[in-house]
C-alpha cells in the first residue's frame, strides 16, 4: 500500500511567495534567466537546518509571509529576512530547525529588517523540476509549483525527509546581516559616461526603488549621468544611454536614460540595448535580495582581485555553514 | 470606545488615494466597514490596497501621502 502524500497547504500567499531552489543555470544565452533564491546562502542554511541537500527547494517569501497548513509532521526552518515564523500563532525562532505536527499553522510577524525569507521544509518542495530545476521563473511561466507564485488552497507536495536535530540552530555569527555597500566592478560600458558622473555615482547615496524586484533592482537618488558626446552606432538607439544590443551579466547595471540604476537580478533578462556602467560582485548578489524598498545604498568601486576576494570570503563562510549544520 | 493602531503589513509608498487628485479613500472620522480600502502600498509594481480588517472610525493618520513606510509602522488610528 503506498503511503500517503506528505503536503502543504497555502492558506495565505503573502504578497509574492515562489518555490524556489539555487537555480537554473545554462539557458541564459536562450534568455532563460538563473532564477533560484535571491539570497542562496540563506535557503543553503535553512536546508541544512531541516536535513535537505543545499540545493532542494524552498520557498521565497518576500515583505509578507504566507500562512501554511502542514498535512504532515515535518521540521522547517526560517531564515533571511527577519520575519518571525509562529507555530499556531506562537512566535518561535528564526535559523532553528522546528518541529511542526501535521494539522499544525505556520505564520508569521512583519518584517523587522531584510527583505526575504527563506523557508525550507524537509524533504523540499517535490514540484517538477524544469530544465535542471524547481526555480519559479513567474514572468516566463516556469518551474515551481504551475510557474506562478503561490495562490490560497494551492498544495504542494513534500519530498522524503531524513530525521533531524529538533531546535538547532545556525550561530549568530554565521547570519548574514544585510549591508549597505555593494561592491562593483566598472565597465563594460563606463566609457559612455563622463570621469566626474563615475565618481559621483560611487559617491552619492542611492535609494532602493519601490519597484525593486526578482528582475531588476532599480534604485534612485543620485544624481543622473552625464554622457560622453558621440555618434549613435548603427544599431544603436538616439538615446546616450543606448548601445548596440549586447549581453546583459547577471548582476550588470544599466542605467537607463541615465537617471536610475538597475542591479539585474535572478530573473533577468539576458540582453538589450541599455549601456551598463558596471557589475555588482557575485559575493553581494545575496545582499541584494535583503534590500527594502526606500533602504539607502552606495556603489562601491572593487577590482578583479576584490571580487575574487570577496568570493573566497562567501565559500569560507559558506564552509563554515556546513561545518556547524553537519 | 478603545482606540487601536493599524500597522502596515508590508514596506512600499503609501497613498491616500487611488490617483493624483482623486479624493483621499478616507478621511478623518470616516466610518470605516471591514474590507474598506485606506490606501494603497506600492512595492513591486503592484499596488496592493490596505484593507480595513475592523470596522470603526478613522480617527487619524500617522503618514501621509507617498511617504515611503515599512512594515509594521503604524498607518491609522481605528476607533472601535
Amino acid at each position: 500500500m503506498a503511503e500517503p502524500e506528505s503536503t502543504i497547504e497555502i492558506v495565505k500567499p503573502g504578497l509574492s511567495t515562489t518555490v524556489q531552489d539555487l537555480g537554473r543555470p545554462g539557458y541564459y544565452h536562450l534568455g532563460i534567466p538563473l532564477s533560484g533564491a535571491m539570497d542562496r546562502e540563506s535557503l543553503i542554511a535553512a536546508n541544512l537546518l531541516v536535513g535537505n541537500d543545499e540545493g532542494a527547494a524552498g520557498l521565497e517569501a518576500v515583505f509578507l509571509g504566507p500562512e501554511i497548513r502542514f498535512a504532515a509532521d515535518a521540521t522547517v526552518a526560517v531564515t533571511g529576512a527577519d520575519m518571525p515564523p509562529k507555530l499556531d500563532g506562537v512566535e518561535q525562532p528564526g535559523w532553528t530547525a522546528l518541529s511542526v505536527r501535521s494539522g499544525q499553522v505556520l505564520s508569521f510577524g512583519f518584517l523587522k529588517a531584510g527583505a526575504r525569507a527563506s523557508i525550507a521544509v524537509s524533504g523540499g518542495i517535490d514540484v517538477p523540476v524544469v530544465l535542471g530545476s524547481r526555480a519559479t521563473y513567474a514572468l516566463g511561466a516556469l518551474g515551481g509549483h504551475e510557474g506562478r507564485a503561490l495562490k490560497a488552497g494551492d498544495r504542494l507536495r513534500l519530498g522524503r525527509g531524513r530525521p533531524v536535530g529538533e531546535g538547532r540552530n545556525l550561530p549568530a555569527a554565521l547570519r548574514r546581516k544585510a549591508e549597505p555597500v555593494l561592491r562593483m566592478l566598472p565597465g563594460l560600458y563606463d566609457h559612455r559616461v563622463t570621469g566626474e558622473a563615475t565618481e559621483r555615482f560611487f559617491a552619492d547615496p542611492w535609494k532602493v526603488a519601490p519597484e525593486a524586484d526578482r528582475i531588476g533592482y532599480r534604485f534612485r537618488g543620485g544624481h543622473p549621468l552625464d554622457f560622453v558626446p558621440r555618434e549613435p552606432p548603427f544599431g544603436a538607439g538616439s538615446d546616450p544611454s543606448n548601445i548596440v544590443d549586447s549581453c546583459y551579466p547577471y548582476g550588470s547595471i544599466q542605467v537607463p536614460g541615465g537617471t536610475e540604476p538597475i542591479v539585474l537580478h535572478r530573473d533577468a533578462v539576458s540582453g538589450g540595448g541599455y549601456f551598463m556602467i558596471g557589475t555588482v560582485i557575485a559575493a553581494d548578489m545575496d545582499l541584494i535580495g535583503q534590500l527594502q524598498p526606500h533602504q539607502p545604498v552606495h556603489f562601491a568601486r572593487t577590482d578583479m582581485a576584490g571580487a575574487l576576494a570577496a568570493r573566497r570570503e562567501t565559500a569560507e563562510r559558506l564552509a563554515r555553514i556546513r561545518d556547524a549544520l553537519a | 470606545m478603545a482606540l487601536k493602531t493599524i500597522q502596515s503589513p508590508i514596506p512600499g509608498t503609501f497613498y491616500r488615494a487611488a490617483n493624483p487628485g482623486d479624493p483621499p479613500f478616507k478621511a478623518e472620522n470616516d466610518p470605516v466597514a471591514v474590507g474598506d480600502t485606506v490606501g494603497l502600498i506600492e512595492v513591486m509594481k503592484t499596488f496592493t490596497p490596505v484593507l480595513a480588517e475592523e470596522a470603526g472610525t478613522l480617527k487619524g493618520f500617522h503618514v501621509e501621502n507617498e511617504d515611503a513606510i515599512m512594515a509594521g509602522q503604524p498607518l491609522y488610528d481605528l476607533e472601535a
